[in-house]
């Protein structure tokens, strides 16, 4: 080959169609997306706000990503519906509010679309972000300790303190969950997309 | 008459060499700048990807440390090994190679040793950014915005300079290898300026932001480091076997169909996601149409290689060169096969996958730069490497690391990928299965890193000053004797 414009031109457009295909076209196809009213005359998805979306930055931050995915698969196509890991599969519609979507591409840990619905208690949240395997014994998740304070005393603790299973020795250990745990706790407890839509009926 | 046309020859070859050492010193600098501190980021790299991986089986390990958390080094570990090892590694290579075929002098030469110096900056920049917790969580576009753009500013100079050596050429043919480096030094830029400002600007919304992110984390592999890697393979196969590439239109063949299929093949990432099933098929399509330049390339390499196999005993570049063209065949073909829904619906979002991109970078890529690397280094820097043991202990700690962790993680993924979609199943008595296997990944990369570090120091002898000039080429075997002596 020798003609070099030819080239260039060739290597542009390749790259260009594949932007207008893939990029442009989903964009034009999905801008419509509305969020929907749910039973109560809520509209969903919920924008985050206050807490949750300080959580779901510190969920950035941390990298909760690279180990839990936020989708759920269509029924016959995994066994995402069966694990109870959602009511219905993941639509596009759920993510009109997120900047990024955090979908994610490892089940390292369970998925976590619906995570506020399937695990509602904030203290269980709070124990299992301190010490995985107090919640789930045989966990890989890196404990997050450096999200809490811990304390020993018993007495004259704040009204957000949990206790951690008592030790050997019958020591009682508290710990008093910072700001960005509790900002963590409220995003994945705002985790819920059950709520229905046209795309699935 | 003809002992004429000998001394003619003669003279033309011994113009040709001192051409061929002109260009050579006019990469010096830049094109040694980026290669010694693609080393330093690989060995960063691989020390990041220990403590990521000692984590996921040992979660206890240094986790009080919040900017040392398993969510903050396993995306600063593939940014140092894509922008820092892999990126810097090939923009050495690609100048120089251009250079090489263009017959021209390498241009820019401040400005790109610059370019050297701020592109180490960003990446340093956007590491610690990430480790700080101010990652993006956007897989491959993890650095932050002001330290993309940095990167993206300077790679415009690589650019421009190869645009310069193309303009300036003294050869009217266009090899194969330099097509592909074209196709690197345009695309590049192309996909990285639009995935960070679509993404980061929130040009586009919602999963048309994860397609950005697929379409652009795909083509990075496809479009940037998979046509330097082929281009050095191209360039090195010739020259160390002496023999033409056994086909033209086999070449032209397989560059276009990849220019073609490549780009349309990266939302096979969201295969079963919240997006258009026509935008999923098409990623499908694209990978499986991949098949063609992947079979293309692969006859073309094999074909030139065939009866000179023997010369993988003597050639250190010719070894490396081949491992990485034979993982290109192999991971390609798996990448297609991955990209099947049937496939796909199980080990999608299992080790296996993290198993097959490294099949990709490493065992295909960064084989054939360090190909690259073995073949260009003494030639620019007029030293040879000084031991031929050393290279062969790189060799095969990266190979059987490599070997190691593919194994482990296929295995584990799979099987993960089973028993993920058998709801009977515990969630956490897949997690425990997988466990042992996360346990050879760290033993492979205690192999591989290994590696890695020999190769550091032996470029370290090669660029001391004082180290013993060596004579004759480093060889496997008894060669080097042989050939100091004739």
């Amino acid at each position: 080959m020798s003609r070099a414009p030819l080239l260039y031109v060739g290597i542009l457009l390749t790259v260009i169609a594949s932007s207008l295909g893939l990029l442009t076209l989903p964009e034009r196809q999905l801008a419509g997306l509305e969020p929907v009213m749910d039973e109560e005359g809520v509209a969903r998805p919920v924008e985050p706000g206050g807490a949750v979306a300080e959580g779901r930055e510190l969920y950035r931050s941390l990298g909760c990503l690279y180990c839990h995915s936020q989708q759920v698969r269509p029924e016959g196509f995994g066994a995402d519906l069966e694990r109870g890991w959602g009511e219905r599969r993941t639509v596009a519609r759920d993510h009109i509010h997120d900047r990024p979507p955090l979908l994610g591409t490892m089940r390292t840990g369970p998925d976590l679309a619906n995570i506020g619905a399937r695990q509602p208690s904030d203290s269980w949240h709070y124990l299992h972000l301190y010490e995985p395997t107090v919640t789930s014994p045989g966990s890989i998740m890196p404990p997050y300790r450096f999200l809490f304070e811990e304390r020993r005393q018993v007495l004259g603790r704040p009204a957000d303190a949990l206790e951690l299973p008592a030790q050997a020795d019958g020591t009682v250990r508290v710990i008093v969950p910072r700001p960005e745990a509790k900002a963590l706790v409220a995003y994945l407890g705002s985790l819920d997309h059950g709520y229905a839509v046209p795309e699935v009926p | 008459m003809e002992r004429k046309a000998q001394a003619e020859s003669a003279a033309v070859d011994r113009d040709e060499v001192l051409r061929r050492a002109e260009i050579d010193a006019s990469c010096r600098l830049p094109v040694m700048a980026f290669f010694a501190s693609s080393v330093v980021w690989l060995v960063v790299g691989s020390l990041l990807a220990l403590v990521a991986s000692w984590k996921l089986h040992s979660p206890g390990f240094l986790a009080d440390f919040s900017w040392l958390t398993f969510g903050r080094v396993r995306p600063a570990h593939l940014t140092v090994v894509a922008y820092g090892w892999a990126s810097m590694a090939g923009i050495g290579a690609l100048l120089w190679l251009e250079a090489r075929l263009c017959r021209a002098a390498l241009p820019l030469q401040g400005l790109l040793l610059g370019a050297c110096a701020l592109w180490n900056v960003a990446v340093a920049g956007g590491t610690i950014e990430i480790l700080a917790g101010r990652g993006t969580s956007v897989e491959w576009l993890e650095i932050p915005p002001f330290w993309a753009g940095l990167l993206a500013v300077v790679f415009l100079l690589v650019t421009v300079a190869s645009m310069m050596m193309f303009a300036a050429r003294r050869v009217s043919h266009i090899y194969v290898s330099q097509w592909y480096l074209f196709g690197a030094v345009l695309w590049f830029p192309f996909l990285y300026v639009m995935a960070n400002w679509l993404i980061h600007m929130n040009v586009v919304r919602g999963v048309t932001q994860a397609a950005t992110n697929w379409w652009f984390a795909h083509n990075v592999l496809g479009l940037w480091l998979t046509p330097i890697g082929l281009a050095a393979v191209y360039y090195l196969l010739p020259k160390i076997l002496g023999v033409p590439i056994y086909s033209y239109h086999l070449s032209l063949l397989g560059f276009w169909t990849l220019a073609l299929f490549y780009n349309w093949a990266g939302t096979h990432h969201l295969i079963g996601g919240p997006l258009p099933a026509w935008l999923v098929t098409v990623g499908v399509v694209g990978s499986v149409m991949m098949l063609i330049p992947v079979a293309t390339v692969a006859i073309n390499h094999h074909m030139t290689t065939k009866g000179h196999f023997a010369r993988l005993k003597e050639s250190p570049t010719l070894r490396f060169t081949v491992f990485g063209a034979m993982s290109y065949t192999a991971v390609s073909v798996q990448g297609s096969l991955t990209a099947l829904r049937s496939v796909n619906e199980v080990v999608h979002f299992t080790h296996y996958t993290v198993a097959h991109a490294h099949l990709g970078v490493y065992a295909f890529y960064s084989m054939a730069v360090w190909a690259a690397m073995y073949y260009a280094i003494p030639r620019l820097t007029g030293r040879e490497w000084p031991s031929a043991r050393l290279i062969a202990v790189h060799f095969w700690c990266a190979a059987v690391g490599m070997a190691l962790y593919w194994i482990g993680l296929t295995w584990a993924g799979v099987e993960q990928g089973l028993q993920m979609n058998d709801a009977d199943v515990a969630f956490l008595d897949v997690v425990r299965y997988t466990v042992p296997y996360l346990w050879s990944r760290s033993l492979a990369g205690v192999l591989m890193t290994a590696g890695h570090l020999v190769f550091a120091w032996h470029l370290l002898r090669v660029l001391l000053p004082g180290e013993r000039l060596v004579r004759g080429p480093a060889l496997f075997g008894r060669r080097r004797a042989a050939e100091v002596a004739s």
